[in-house]
Order: structure tokens, then C-alpha cells, then sequence
């Protein structure tokens, strides 16, 4: 195995472009490393994007929106001054990530890329409308959070591409976003369902939500009937049975050793309706 | 296969070692620099038996390649002591018998060690929290967690 550590994007894309074989991006190595460990993935390149600047900043744009740099931790959004004040669902999702060893290497863009349906970040991320500038040999797009995960364990980007940060959209006023997990479990576990909700609102109104869902179906997914449910309501009992529903419809889970189908599928709803509160409660301060 | 050639620091000093590129921060500690004090427990992340700090921040080093030290600083059990002198946590978890195998005993010590550098003054559920990536099968954690507290006591006498 070769380990490469470019000094930028373009390098970085100019050696996967090149290279042959199996190729990884090394972040956190939070997955990657254990999964070099178990012999589920033997990359014949390794590519150590943490010495390409600025890939730890967690920087607030002019637009009021936040960058969050491809290697930035978990523990550095935690401990970040402001970031979870504006996204507090974000980084809650993120902060449940493993323990607090995990958390001093694990990334958000880790876990996007590496394309577990539970992970953890990624229906919050979803919900808040994440988007990520993806870098290849032809150049830079943008592309949705929930665009990147194509099956679990596999992504939507092309050979030679990677993310190279990682956006949250302005915050605003009357926003709020939260996201819960179900594990059986107090701490280190994954989640058996995980569910964003991000929403606004005037008043007691909600005008715009978005809610996304995770481990219920090959990857994590957006809910557009869920915030649908919710949009134009106070969140009265109407709308939370509403969004339970749309959110039990969304699902297409399997039954495994974590859950049943028909376990995951109530779980869903139940978590959609606490999340909502909690985002509802935020969002009226 | 060509080894590479790091230069780091490990408890202070300056430390050169040539490893494989796909060998852990854990094995060239162990294999390769005689530091046998983090040990190997589940080598996925889960047990926090290899604990070290990196930059000062708490992380397992079997989720860590050797070639990722370059430049960088590391913390490990072995520059918990002064000589001789132990670590006042090291000193507690001998008084309250926190360990019986040892084996996660390194482990726990420097994640209490960054805990207490980070919180001096922590709850109790925050020492837990803290240490649910550190797994004992022996002591069931209650005398782990009264020594921490009882040194993180002692600490802010002391200060």
C-alpha cells in the first residue's frame, strides 16, 4: 500500500485519477482503518487528505451559512463556540458518533462517504440541507447530502472525485433542527433508527420543515411527506399523527439483529414526533 | 515493501522510527518503540485499551497509522509519571484497587488524564460518559470512577 499525503484538492484528485487499484481517502480512519484492520477493504493507495490546508476550519460565511472543512472532527464541532448554536441538531448527531476516542478523529465527511444508512450525522445533515463541493478530474459540482450515499457502503462519486468541504446553509431566525437515534444502549451503539427534523417557524406556525430518515431503508432518506405534515401547523396533535404516519411510510427497512421491519417502522414515527418537538422548541427559542 | 521514515514526538521527546505504511500508531508503539504500556484490547476502536492523546486529544491508536505521527505530538501512559513519582490518578487507582487484570488500566489512565486536563471539576456522568470508550471487564467501573473523582478533588485543592 502506498501513503500519499498531498499538499492540495488538486494534487489529492490528481493521485486518485491516477492511481490503480483500490483507492481510500483517510480522514478520521475511524472506518477506514478498521475496515483495512478486518480485511473488508485493502487499499493498494492511501491518501491522507489532513495535510491539504484548511481542511480542519470550521468557518461562518458572509452568508450567515457555515464550511466545515473535510477533516474537521467531531470533538471540534462540539467544542465550537457557535456551531451548535445554530445547528445544534448537527452536531448532537455527530457528537453520538462513538466514544470520546472516536470523536477526536472522527469526521462529518466520513461519515457521509463512508455510506452507512445509519449513520448517525446523516439524516441530520439531510434535514439541515447539507451540501458538499465535490472535487474531480473534471472539475468541482455541489451535491446534496443526501446525493452522496448510493447503497450502504457505497457512494455516488465518480473515480478520481472527493468532498472537499462540507456546507450548512444561514441559519436564519425562527430555525431550529434536532436529531434522535434509537439504540438499546446508552452510549456507543448504532442506530437502529435515526431521525432529522429541521423547521421554521412564525409565530407558533411552522412555515417550512424538512425532515429526513435514517436506517430504514438502504440509505438515509428525505421525507418530503413528513414535512409536509408538519408545514403550516403549530405541531397540534393532527400534524405529530400526520408526520408519524408519513414517516412509518417512508420506511423499507430489513429486520436484523438491531430490529425487526415492523420494530424500525413504528420507531420511525415515534422518533419523528420527539425530534419535532425538540426542533419546534428550538426553532421558538 | 519500502518503509517510511517518521519523526515525531512521544512524551516529550524527539522519536524517529521506519514502519510499514499500513501499520498502526498501536504496533510501532509497542513493536517498534518498546512502549508496551497501550495495549491491543478489541484493535477496532472500541475497547480504548491502546488510548494515547495526539495533540492532546484523546484518541485510540489502532484507529491511527504510524505514518500519521509525523510532525505531530503523542501522549502516551508511559509520560504519565514523573520518574518515580506516580500521577496522583495513578496513586488513587492503586488506593481504591480501581484495577484488577490491568490490561485497560493504561487505557483508562490517560483518558482520565485528558478528561481532567479538559474538566478539572467533572460530574460524575460526565466521567462516565467520558469513559464509555474505555472498557473493563474486571472492577465494574464503580471504583474506576470513585478514584477520578477523588483525584480530580485532590487537583483542584491543590491548584
Amino acid at each position: 500500500m502506498q501513503y500519499l499525503t498531498p499538499a492540495s484538492f488538486d494534487d489529492a484528485v490528481k493521485l486518485a485519477s491516477q492511481a490503480s487499484g483500490v483507492t481510500r481517502f483517510l480522514a478520521g480512519g475511524t472506518d477506514v482503518l478498521v475496515q483495512m484492520r478486518s480485511d473488508i477493504v485493502t487499499p493498494d493507495t492511501l491518501i491522507d487528505i489532513k495535510k491539504i490546508p484548511g481542511v480542519s476550519d470550521i468557518i461562518r460565511r458572509a452568508d450567515g451559512g457555515w464550511d466545515i472543512g473535510v477533516a474537521v472532527t467531531g470533538a471540534e464541532m462540539s467544542e465550537h463556540p457557535d456551531l451548535p448554536r445554530d445547528w445544534p441538531g448537527v452536531v448532537e448527531a455527530m457528537d453520538l458518533i462513538g466514544s470520546t476516542q472516536v470523536q477526536g478523529r472522527a469526521t462529518l465527511t466520513g461519515n457521509l462517504c463512508n455510506a452507512s444508512p445509519a449513520a448517525d450525522s446523516v439524516p441530520a445533515m439531510i434535514a439541515a440541507g447539507v451540501t458538499a463541493t465535490v472535487q474531480g478530474p473534471d472539475g468541482t459540482r455541489t451535491v446534496a447530502a443526501q446525493d452522496i450515499p448510493a447503497a450502504p457502503g457505497k457512494t455516488t462519486l465518480a473515480p478520481g472525485e472527493m468532498l472537499t468541504a462540507l456546507h450548512l446553509p444561514a441559519r436564519g431566525t425562527g430555525g431550529g433542527d434536532a436529531y434522535l437515534r434509537f439504540i438499546p444502549r446508552t452510549e456507543m451503539d448504532i442506530a437502529v433508527v435515526g431521525c432529522g427534523v429541521n423547521l421554521v417557524v412564525e409565530g407558533d406556525t411552522i412555515t417550512w420543515a424538512r425532515v429526513a430518515l435514517g436506517a430504514v431503508a438502504p440509505t438515509a432518506r428525505l421525507v418530503p411527506d413528513a414535512a409536509e405534515a408538519l408545514i403550516g401547523s403549530a405541531l397540534d396533535d393532527a400534524a405529530l399523527a400526520r408526520l408519524d404516519a408519513a414517516a412509518r411510510a417512508a420506511c423499507n427497512p430489513i429486520s436484523d439483529k438491531r430490529g425487526t421491519i415492523e420494530f424500525r417502522t413504528k420507531i420511525a414515527g415515534v422518533l419523528a414526533k420527539r425530534a419535532a418537538r425538540i426542533a419546534y422548541d428550538r426553532a421558538r427559542g | 515493501m519500502s518503509k517510511l521514515h517518521v519523526t515525531t514526538r512521544i512524551n516529550g521527546d524527539d522519536v524517529e522510527f521506519l514502519c510499514d505504511p499500513r501499520e498502526s500508531m498501536l504496533d510501532v508503539l509497542r513493536d517498534r518503540l518498546g512502549l508496551t504500556g497501550a495495549k491491543e484490547g478489541c484493535g477496532t476502536g472500541d475497547c480504548g485499551a491502546c488510548s494515547i492523546t495526539l495533540n492532546g486529544r484523546l484518541v485510540c491508536s489502532c484507529l491511527m497509522l504510524g505514518a500519521e505521527a509525523q510532525g505531530q505530538e503523542i501522549g502516551t501512559v508511559e509520560g504519565i509519571a514523573t520518574g518515580e513519582q506516580l500521577h496522583p490518578l495513578q496513586e488513587k487507582f492503586i488506593a481504591h484497587a480501581a484495577l484488577q487484570c490491568g490490561i485497560c488500566t493504561p487505557g483508562i489512565l490517560v483518558a482520565t488524564k485528558a478528561l481532567l486536563e479538559k474538566h478539572p471539576d467533572p460530574t460524575e456522568e460526565q466521567v462516565r460518559y467520558w469513559l464509555a470508550g474505555n472498557l473493563c471487564r474486571c472492577t465494574g467501573y464503580d471504583k474506576i470512577i470513585r478514584a477520578v473523582m477523588e483525584t480530580a478533588a485532590d487537583l483542584r485543592e491543590a491548584s
